[in-house]
């Protein structure tokens, strides 16, 4: 879209609920997404956070980014916390306690308090199909630790605890497929996002909000702390991560899968890893292997939509 | 009129929650704790308590539901024991430090390894410090009274902290005993209907559970010390308030023949009825021994527990309960700090005993008071003896 820096902020909501003076990295995509993501909710929400880098930027006291009421308590417990939110509002409605009214609960949390510690705690409450949303701002490592590994790290890239070595390639794992988990617990939407597509993310966030039962969003945001990669190319480097399918956008609503962007031809994985010095290490023949493993999970990612 | 029936304890607490009409319920299976989260199921199916009955899928989303719960202002209720509270441990202090009033049941177990599923205190030792307001019960009728003062302590404007009920895993959970269930319209005069100052709601927004850099951390670990240690009065008020309303009495600290004696027992739990049995028992006998039970354990009631031991010569203390290398068992380290600087003061001797379900009699009690009494006199090279161990 031409002039589009323009145009989009006219387009949205002035309000910020999380607002400015916080403490993220310069170019961080994951306070671009929260940004975004609350221009898309509005006020009537109960945020819960785990703890990571938006807890951590935006919380110290005596100050608050949050202009919603927040609650963060621990690490691994989001989405149990939100579940008793959602409980306890729910039962005081019935019992004429608090007004009944339409109150959102949104658990937030990183790749890692999400696909690695607080994985049990986001199942057990999918499956008790508590009604809330819960979005996972993937930037693919522990940031706030200090780039440690999480099971969300891409095959090859390097971190302070997969570090490539004479003997290591970096990280040694595919990234932990976590729509998919989501998608198998049978919950009413599942969806991925990025920041660098606003439009999308806050259709996608006000779907999930909307859907009664639990509703997953992926969003990748990019970190030029943890990628190391310049800080002006976090969008360029969040589109370019959809384009090679890298980053499929897609939902799955109510089990049906659908594309939120095709493109004509997927772009070579490449154009995306060079930009980022956390996969510098690898060898074309590597990158190769990465291409084509993209391009398979992509074709399988198809097969479900069609 | 309320009627005294024959029950299960566990059910009995079931129905104490039932009667405080709690909104969120958590609950995660784990023995000995298991008879109470099933009650609770069958009341909250059957329509007879409105609450919303949340099946989590460990401990530690038992104890974060709470959080979350208590902070939208809901009346909150769970119940664990053993590895349970111990895969709680860090959820504890969060909820002791936000000030969020949940009230637990803990049925007391000890702890792997090996896997014993039986009761002692090791659980609830280790949560010892965790910032909750602690009681310990003797029988079933005090189970369901402390059930509900904890409510009325708990959410009491000038405490607003967790308060955690431990009752002894099997030897108090699995028990039926005559109960009392007060009157509905009595208990709901006695406790009013939560109201948490500043619940999570759009309406007034709250950011709770910010992060505290060094320049504030201590103040608000100080706040809360504090704010524990004040609670004590507000335990004592609701107690007096109970009694007036339902004629039961209870103390921090509780007395059995030890006003005159020479010799006391510290007991803690069900065991103390035990212990007193055998109290009568060497009283008939001629020897001055009484009986000194903790109920409150935390905060701990420094006066009154000095006061209840100020003309003793010898204090014996058992503990279900090992601090492994340390001075002896954590209760009994307790009290010595807490006489160490009287003027006046008890000789000290520590026991550990009742360990994993295993039972300690009349007669075990009577032997721990007469070795209690020898060591007074002889003393001791060992920190603690470790009763009816075979090695």
């Amino acid at each position: 879209m031409p002039n589009y820096t323009i145009f989009v902020p006219r387009l949205l909501t002035k309000r910020e609920n999380f607002a400015p003076g916080h403490r993220a990295c310069i170019g961080c995509g994951e306070a671009l997404a929260v940004r975004l993501a609350c221009k898309a909710m509005g006020q009537n929400i109960i945020v819960v956070n785990a703890t990571g880098c938006m807890e951590i930027v935006a919380s110290q006291l005596p100050y608050t980014s949050w202009r919603v009421p927040w609650i963060h308590t621990l690490f691994e417990n989001t989405a149990a916390v939100a579940s008793g939110i959602e409980a306890g509002l729910k039962v005081m409605m019935r019992k004429r306690r608090i007004a009944t009214q339409e109150i959102n609960v949104v658990a937030i949390a990183g790749d890692g308090g999400t696909a690695d510690i607080g994985l049990q705690a986001l199942s057990g409450a999918m499956e008790r199909g508590h009604d809330f949303l819960y979005l996972c701002f993937d930037n693919e490592a522990y940031m706030n630790t200090g780039i440690q590994r999480s099971s969300a790290t891409p095959f090859g890239a390097s971190t302070t605890t997969s570090p490539a070595g004479k003997v290591s390639i970096g990280q040694f794992s595919w990234k932990k497929d976590m729509p998919a988990i989501a998608a198998a617990h049978n919950i009413p939407y599942v969806a991925t996002a990025c920041p660098s597509y606003p439009f999308d993310l806050i259709e996608k966030v006000k779907k999930g909000l909307k859907v009664k039962g639990p509703a997953y969003v992926h969003i990748l945001s990019v970190c030029p702390t943890g990628w190391r990669c310049a800080t002006e190319l976090t969008i360029k480097i969040g589109r370019l991560a959809v384009e090679t399918g890298i980053f499929p956008l897609y939902e799955v609503e109510n089990g049906r899968y659908k594309m939120s962007l095709k493109p004509d031809k997927l772009r070579p994985v490449n154009e995306y890893m060079k930009l980022q010095r956390r996969f510098r290490h690898l060898s074309e023949k590597t990158i190769k292997q990465i291409g084509q493993r993209v391009g398979e999970e992509y074709g399988k990612l198809l097969e479900k939509v069609a | 009129m309320a009627q005294r029936l024959g029950m299960e304890v566990s059910v009995a607490l079931g129905e104490a929650v039932k009667l405080a009409d709690a909104d969120v319920i958590a609950a995660y299976p784990i023995t000995p704790q298991t008879h109470i989260v099933e009650h609770l199921a069958e009341l909250v199916a059957d329509g007879e308590l409105d609450a919303e009955y949340i099946p989590v899928e460990s401990e530690h989303s038992a104890m974060s539901a709470c959080l979350g719960a208590a902070a939208s202002g809901a009346r909150t209720f769970t119940a664990s024991a053993g590895q349970g509270l111990e895969l709680m441990h860090e959820v504890l202090y969060v909820a002791s430090s936000m000030r969020l009033p949940i009230v637990m049941a803990v049925a007391n177990r000890a702890l792997s390894a090996p896997l014993s599923v039986w009761g002692d205190h090791s659980d609830a030792m280790a949560v010892r410090d965790t910032g909750w307001i602690q009681l310990f019960t003797e029988n079933g009728q005090e189970v369901v009274d402390q059930v509900l003062c904890a409510f009325r302590i708990a959410e009491d404007r000038r405490v607003l902290l967790p308060v955690m009920v431990h009752l002894d895993g099997f030897h108090l959970s699995h028990v039926i005993e005559p109960i009392t269930l007060p009157e509905q319209t009595q208990v709901e005069q006695f406790l009013g209907t939560n109201q948490y100052p500043l619940p999570l709601h759009p309406d007034k927004p709250v950011a709770m559970g910010d992060f505290g850099p060094p320049f504030i951390y201590t103040e608000t670990k100080w706040a809360q010390e504090v704010n524990l240690r004040k609670s004590k009065e507000v335990v004592l008020e609701c107690w007096q308030e109970f009694g007036r309303t339902f004629k039961r009495h209870y103390q921090p600290v509780e007395g059995y023949h030890s006003e005159d004696a020479r010799v006391l027992l510290l007991t803690m739990g069900s065991f103390s009825e035990t212990a007193m049995a055998a109290i009568d028992r060497m009283r008939q006998n001629g020897q001055e021994v009484g009986l000194i039970r903790l109920r409150l354990w935390r905060p701990f009631p420094f006066s009154e527990f000095r006061r209840a031991v100020k003309n003793a010569e010898l204090l014996i203390v058992l503990d279900r309960a090992i601090s492994f290398g340390g001075p002896g068992g954590p209760v009994c380290s307790e009290i010595r700090s807490a006489l160490y600087n009287q003027e006046k003061r008890p000789k000290i001797v520590g026991f550990v005993g009742g360990l994993g379900g295993r039972d300690i009699t009349v007669d075990g009690f009577e032997q721990i008071i007469t070795r209690g009494i020898e060591i007074g006199q002889t003393g001791s090279e060992q920190e603690f003896e470790i009763f009816g161990v075979r090695e």
